[in-house]
This record gives C-alpha cells, structure tokens and sequence, in this order.
C-alpha cells in the first residue's frame, strides 16, 4: 500500500449517517401498533378463525347467481338515473354557488356564507346526509338524488369557485371598460376562461355519482346498494357476488366511456 | 384572380364535419339519458314538496343537543374510529408498497406484473369502502376488525396508484449511479428510489388517513366498529338529540384532521 502511495482513509464519515427522526418514527409506529392491537381487542385467533370463514364464504360466493337478473336490473336502472339526475342538478347549482363563493368577484357579504355552506355540504360523508334525507323524505331514490346533490355541490361548487380565484383580471376589466353589465362581465370574460375546467371538474364528478349511486341504497335511498345489502342479509352471497361483478363491469365500463368523450372533446 | 378570390370566400371552420357529429352526438344521448332517467325515475312528488317541513321537523327533534351523551359512549367510539382509521392506514401499506412497485415501470420492466398490479388497484378501488366493510363483517363477525381491513383494503388502490405516479416521476440518474457501484437492490431502493419518493409518499398516506377518518365514522352503520355503530344505535331508538352529538363529534374530528393534514403537508413540500 505504501509503495503505491495510497494510505488507507482512518476516519472516514458514513455517508448515511443515522437519522433519529426517522428512528423516532419507527418506534412511534410500533409503539401505536402494540397499543391498538391490545386496546382494540385484536387476537391472532380470532383472524385466523376469520379465515376459515372466508375460505366458506368465498366458496359460497362462487359461481355468481345471474338468475335473478330482473332485480339487478331494475336496480342497475336505478342507479344509474339517481347518477344522472343528481349530476346534472348539483353541476347546475354548483355554476351559481361557485360564481357566489369566488372572492375576487362577490363582496364578502355574499362570498363569506357561501363559502361556509359549501365546506358544511363537503363536511359529512353521503352516507350520513343520506341517512338524514331517508329520515325525511322517506325510503327510495329521492334521498339518493337530494344526497348526490349535496355531494356534487360540495365538490364541483368549491374547485370552480377556487378556477375563478385564479383567472386573469385584466379580461374582466377590459370588459368592465365597455360598460358592460354585471351578467355581461360574467357571460363574456369569467366564464370563458374557466369553462374548460369546469367541464372537467363535472364529468370527474359524474363519475364519482355513479360510484356513489352504488352506495346509498345501503341505508335505503335507492339504487344498486339496497339490493346488495338485501343480498348479505339473507346470506344470498352467489347473488352478492353477481351484484359486485355488475358494479365492477359497470363502472369499467363507464370508465371506457369517459375515455371516449374525454378523445372526441379534447381533439 | 379568380382563384384568389374563390380563397377568400371559403368559409373558416373551427371543427371538422365528423369532429362536430361526435359532438352532437353525445350532447344528444346525454340528453336521451337523462330524459329517460327523469321519465322513468320513482319518486312520488308528495314526499318532496313536503321534504321542507320534514327536515325542519327532523332538526326541532334534534334540539336540545345531548352533551352529556359524549361522556356516555361517544368519546370511546370516537377513539376507536381515528385508530380504526390510522391502524387501517398503516395496513394498507404492506400492501400498496409492492404493488407500487410491481406498477411502476423504473422499478419492475415486465408488462405481467403491471396488469397484476393494476387488476388489483383497480378491484380494490371500484368496491366502495362500505361494500368492503359488509365482506368483512361476513367474514370476522362485526366489530374493529372488519373496520380495519375494509379501510386497509379500500386504500390500496389509492395510495398504491399515486405512489406508482410518483416513483416513475423521479429522476434515475442517482438510481444509476447506485447501480454502476454495484450496490444490491435493496441500498438502490433505499438510497436510489426513497430518498426521491418520500415527500410524495408522506403526503399521499396523510391525505389517504384524512380520507379514512371520513369513511370510518360511517363504517359503523354495516356493523364494522367505531362511531358508526353509536349513531346507528342512537337512531334505531330515535334518540335525535343523541344523534346530533354523534353528528357534532364526527363533524369536528373530520375538521381537525383536515386542518392537522394541511398544515404537516405545507412543511412536507
């Protein structure tokens, strides 16, 4: 070694030293899992019992039972009309409200309780407001609909409302310039700019309804999800298993359609 | 000249014929669509035009809220729900990690494992997280476990989507650097790939538990643990006031955990 010049490094750094946050982490993390495996009551025996059942259940579950089709149709129908319905009717309200909520156009008078009443309709999961309209509008899909509105508004309403935050002033004040009344300025100048995206915000939306519209007829507003729930309690699960195959087949298939729209409106 | 004139009279168009008829064409079976929706949908009027006076009645029942009931059931329940959701969380994880990587194209380059990987996202996302939780509750029996695995099973899809977008958009040059010294898959991982990933990573699994304490306080009405079971109790027996504190205590942890996510990603990017 000496004769070729070369001394060996003495104290050389490890270029990855030891970081104690990401230690700290670590033992936090294992610390929470000891914690809620003993306080949630978590055993071992009981997942591997659970098992056992999922091999029965999966068995069971195995062919899917088509022959009911009649029901899974009617509702199949009914989702899909609560999606629609729901869409169009949020995406309209949601136009009005996301212009209302926008800071850079309304005072604050009007731009301040919209804000607060669009957080209020984001703020609880459809299960919950779905459950509230069943309450009060009875069984079926009019609660579906009134709970996809109220989610529509509380997602399409607030990103429309953050797009008019961001567009450029001077077209609007250009407009303003001519003498243009207030429906003008909006018609001409803040509606051009962001239409593109709310067009993209509402077929996402469209999208998440029919998902939705899966799932409210779990608490009785209507549509698919009231006759899967049926299904798991009168332990119907080859029929269960038909339902879950419809909705998967379903929303790929919506997914393919969207890609189809998206292409002839994007060229 | 006359050709320069029959130039100047062609009329401008901004679409092609065909780009215009598969316009009109789904502006027409929208249209169609929710025509037939409106015709066919069941909904008997009565119930609407009423639907006012119902929901005012519903809120008057609620009043006074009972706050003694927090102290009663709700704060355990509530407890179990944000380690419902945080232990669902940490769950996902073992799962999402691999399929992230059998996803993402810099990391495994076989066109097998990226149609596993997203057969599974794709199933995991397109069964909503109540329909998980009714599995689960066939299969364990209802209670915190069900909760757990329905959270963990409905996340995969989500987080391991978005960790695969974001470790095929990292730079390889230090992953190659990595691997010309000759260093084993599991330094090129953890000094390569991590190091690049990890801001996305945090930020994705907290935006996904903010998500999951959303969903798990619903979980309970199909029997799967948490404050779910609490309200669905509450309102088999009518117990509106109770209700409303339910509604309240979901209401302000879904705000905080919001506020509490924004804030640690703000520091995170």
């Amino acid at each position: 070694m000496a004769e070729l010049g070369i001394t060996p490094v003495k104290d050389y750094k490890n270029p990855f030293p030891r970081n104690w946050l990401t230690t700290g982490l670590w033992i936090v993390v294992a610390g929470y899992l000891l914690y809620t495996v003993q306080s949630l009551g978590l055993s071992w025996s009981r997942f591997s019992e659970g098992l056992q059942h999922a091999g029965t259940l999966l068995d069971r579950m195995f062919p899917p039972n088509f022959s009911r089709w009649e029901l899974l149709f009617s509702g199949l129908a009914e989702s899909l009309e609560i999606a629609i319905i729901s869409s169009v009717v949020g995406i309209f309200f949601s136009l009005f409200f996301g212009l209302f909520a926008a800071r850079n156009l309304m005072p604050n008078i009007v731009s301040v309780p919209m804000r607060g009443f669009i957080a209020l309709c984001r703020s609880f999961h459809p299960i919950i407001v779905a459950i509230l309209f069943v309450k009060s509008v009875g069984f079926g899909a009019l609660a579906g609909i009134l709970t996809l509105i109220i989610a529509s508004v509380g997602f399409i309403a607030k990103l429309f409302a953050e797009a008019i935050e961001e567009i450029s002033l001077k077209q609007v004040e250009a407009i303003r310039a001519t003498g243009a009344s207030f429906t003008s300025v909006i018609l001409f100048s803040v509606l051009p700019q962001v239409f593109s995206r709310f067009i993209g915000f509402s077929t996402y939306q469209l999208d998440s309804n029919l998902r939705n519209s899966t799932m409210v007829g779990i608490v009785g507003a209507g549509g698919l999800g009231g006759t899967l729930f049926s299904a798991f309690q009168r332990f119907d699960y080859d029929f269960v298993s038909a339902i879950l195959i419809t909705i998967i087949a379903l929303i790929l298939f919506w997914e393919f359609l969207s890609n189809v729209v998206r292409s002839i409106f994007s060229e | 000249m006359s050709e320069v004139d029959s130039n100047i009279d062609r009329h401008w168009q901004r679409f092609t014929l065909k780009q215009k008829l598969s316009r009109y064409a789904v502006y027409l079976s929208f249209m169609i669509a929710l025509i037939l929706s409106l015709r066919t949908v069941q909904v008997i009027p009565e119930f609407f035009y009423d639907a006012p006076e119902q929901i005012a009645d519903l809120f008057s029942r609620m009043w006074p809220i009972s706050f003694e009931f927090y102290q009663i059931s709700v704060h355990d329940a509530m407890i179990e729900t944000l380690n419902i959701a945080t232990l669902g969380t940490l769950v996902t994880l073992v799962f999402a990690v691999p399929l992230a990587f059998m996803n993402a194209s810099n990391i495994v380059d076989s066109p097998w494992s990226h149609w596993v990987a997203k057969f599974f996202l794709v199933s995991s996302r397109s069964i909503n997280s109540l329909v998980w939780a009714l599995l689960f509750v066939a299969i364990f029996g209802p209670g915190v476990i069900a909760g757990v695995l329905a959270i963990a099973f409905r996340s995969v899809g989500f987080i391991g989507k978005l960790l695969a977008e974001a470790i095929e958009e990292i730079n390889m040059g230090s992953v190659e650097a990595l691997r010309a010294t000759g260093a084993p898959w599991g330094a090129v991982l953890l000094k390569g790939y991590w190091p690049q990933v990890k801001p996305a990573f945090f930020s994705i699994v907290l935006f996904r538990w903010d998500i999951n304490v959303r969903e798990s306080a619903v979980l309970g009405l199909v029997g799967a643990g948490g404050i779910g079971i609490v309200l669905n109790n509450s309102m088999n027996l009518f117990e509106w006031q109770q209700v409303a504190m339910s509604l309240i205590a979901i209401f302000v942890i879904v705000i905080l955990a919001e506020v509490l996510v924004v804030n640690i990603r703000k520091h995170l990017i």
